[in-house]
């Protein structure tokens, strides 16, 4: 498949973004880059390699992002920590009907108080994007695909 | 054999705990031997992850790790997972099929029951080296656990023989370990696991205490899952080393029973309720039941979230909560889809249980560095008995005096 410059770049720029309002915020506009109706799943590599539907979050639509942002954010105890996202490796598999199947690694580095910083989850997106009537990319479905299977205590913020 | 810990509990008997028990590791040593390599049942693993002849399955009990088999007569089998001559680990899959695990050093190989069935070379090369005349395959089996099964879940110990398992866990609690398992087909949904610095009591006290439940836990109070004031009960059985909290769900508004709680979200309001549309499933009321089963194994429902959570303790400041979720084979779609939806409160990255891995780290924080003190159990009282309300941690004190008992302190 030729390599389309111009999706590349706008997919790399979305996955930018992405990362940026999870690391630095706005948390609570981060669910705006989903469809409304979505499917957001945080699922173990063991789980999905194996046909189990198990997943650690599951957001069945862009209501669901936001009350799993809200819930992080102000209901679970939590330490206060910093992630950072490394999302690297995109690529788009298929473009079919106004869809856009991409791949993309991600590796996420947690810093928490008094301690080095560790990598807290490593794998990678499978995705579905399509594009609004203003023509911006939005994804419909991302599957964060999780290597670390042992997860270092806990996962808090979306991945 | 390992140095013998040194430890004087502290006056007030189970109502104080040392902190010295939750990170000194000859405690730790003694603990693997008598609680873990002693006499209990221990969770090991669903008939439905090994349904077929050959099927294994790779599994902790205590710090140890372990091989649990379907032999070529469908019979339950288990034992160490390290070969009998350099004490290597002999298998390397979590699960798979197979005839024979064999060593990847010097390849000796072990059939499904942990007989050891092949020593390449045992005679030698051309007339030369060989094992001594006297040495019998007979002699290095692997250390085997004896298994026991009940309504497909599956338990297994290092202990000589051990009294079937509804006398090991009581009439009441076998009484509820039959409400979830009920002899009806399970449908795997799969795993979460987790890392968690603390010592693996730790786990175990927080199931096994109310109080903090309805503290804690703001998201389960702010929508009323789980509250102080809830018709509920603690149980436990004759030892005390297993529980129950058993609670029957309210209703979500400001009451008594949140009056303490500062950080209460009494405007949070979900944007899909999908999130949380619990069902009646079981023939009585309870919304909730959550059963700690000595030595590691605690049986979640909490709604329709049903999931077993495996204490895997990996020295004495940290552990493995290894959780395996489940429905029933006759779930029909709505209900898996139910159950998957609410796992997003208990996993690894669950909006209550989140609360409950990130307080242990805190514990162990604050423990590990005063093994000279000791925590306080007075909440309800001082005695270990049942009760018909949240507001108590007799199930620790419960817990501790069974502890005592085989840890001899």
């Amino acid at each position: 498949m030729a390599v389309d410059v111009a999706l590349q770049f706008e997919l790399e720029d979305l996955y930018s973004r992405y990362a940026s309002l999870l690391d630095d915020g706005p948390l609570r506009d981060w669910p705006d880059l989903f469809a409304q109706e979505c499917l957001y799943l945080l699922i173990p590599r063991d789980n999905y390699d194996r046909g189990l539907p198990l997943a650690i979050i599951r957001c069945e639509s862009r209501g669901m992002l936001v009350d799993r942002v809200r819930a992080a954010q102000e209901t679970i105890m939590h330490e206060p920590r910093y992630l950072r996202h490394h999302v690297t490796n995109v690529r788009v598999t298929a473009v079919h009907g106004g869809r856009i199947d991409a791949i993309a690694h991600f590796s996420v580095m947690e810093v928490l108080p008094d301690e080095l910083p560790r990598v807290l989850c490593v794998g990678r997106y499978i995705d579905v994007l399509q594009r609004r009537e203003d023509g911006a990319l939005e994804f419909v479905e991302k599957r964060c695909v999780y290597d670390s299977v042992l997860v270092p205590n806990t996962i808090v913020y979306p991945i | 054999m390992s140095n013998a810990p040194s430890l004087v509990w502290p006056e007030g008997g189970n109502t104080r705990i040392p902190y010295q028990i939750y990170s000194d590791p000859a405690i730790f040593r003694m603990e693997m031997d008598r609680i873990f390599s002693g006499a209990g049942w221990a969770y090991v693993g669903l008939e439905i992850e090994i349904p077929n002849p050959g099927d294994f399955k790779v599994t902790r009990v205590g710090d140890r790790s372990v091989v649990i088999t379907r032999d070529e007569h469908g019979e339950i089998r288990g034992f160490v997972n390290r070969c009998a001559h350099r004490g290597v680990k002999l298998c390397r899959h979590e699960f798979g099929n197979t005839r024979f695990f064999v060593c990847p050093y010097h390849q000796w190989s072990y059939d499904a029951t942990g007989a050891l069935r092949g020593v390449p070379f045992i005679k030698g090369v051309n007339q030369l080296g060989g094992m001594p005349e006297d040495f019998e395959r007979t002699d290095y089996a692997l250390p085997r656990l004896i298994t026991c099964m009940r309504n497909g879940v599956i338990f297994g110990s290092f202990a000589a023989s051990m009294p079937p398992l509804e006398t090991y866990l009581g009439e009441v609690n076998t009484r509820y370990f039959d409400r979830v398992f009920d002899g009806r087909g399970l449908k795997l949904l799969g795993y979460s696991r987790q890392l968690i610095p603390g010592n693996w009591k730790l786990m175990f006290e927080n199931i096994k205490d109310p109080y903090h439940a309805s503290l804690l836990h703001v998201f389960l109070v702010t929508f009323g899952l789980f509250r102080a004031d809830q018709k509920s009960q603690v149980r436990m059985d004759p030892t005390g080393r297993h529980a129950l909290l058993i609670s029957q769900r309210g209703e979500a508004k400001a009451s008594a029973a949140t009056r303490d709680i500062s950080n209460l979200r009494e405007d949070f309001v979900l944007q899909d309720k999908r999130l949380l549309d619990p069902v009646k499933e079981f023939p009585d009321d309870a919304t909730v039941v959550m059963q700690t089963i000595w030595p590691n194994l605690i049986v979640q429902q909490q709604s329709n979230t049903l999931a077993l959570r495996q204490i895997q303790p990996r020295g004495p400041g940290s552990f493995e909560l290894h959780w395996t979720f489940f429905g029933y084979v006759d779930d029909d779609e709505t209900m898996t889809r139910r159950r998957l939806r609410q796992a997003n409160l208990m996993s690894a990255a669950g909006l209550v249980s989140g609360d409950d891995s990130e307080v242990i780290k805190l514990t162990q924080e604050g423990v590990m560095r005063h093994p000279d003190d000791a925590g306080v159990l007075l909440m309800g009282g001082r005695d270990s008995n049942d009760t018909q309300h949240m507001v108590t941690e007799t199930a620790l004190r419960a817990f501790y005096s069974h502890y005592r008992a085989v840890m001899g302190f």
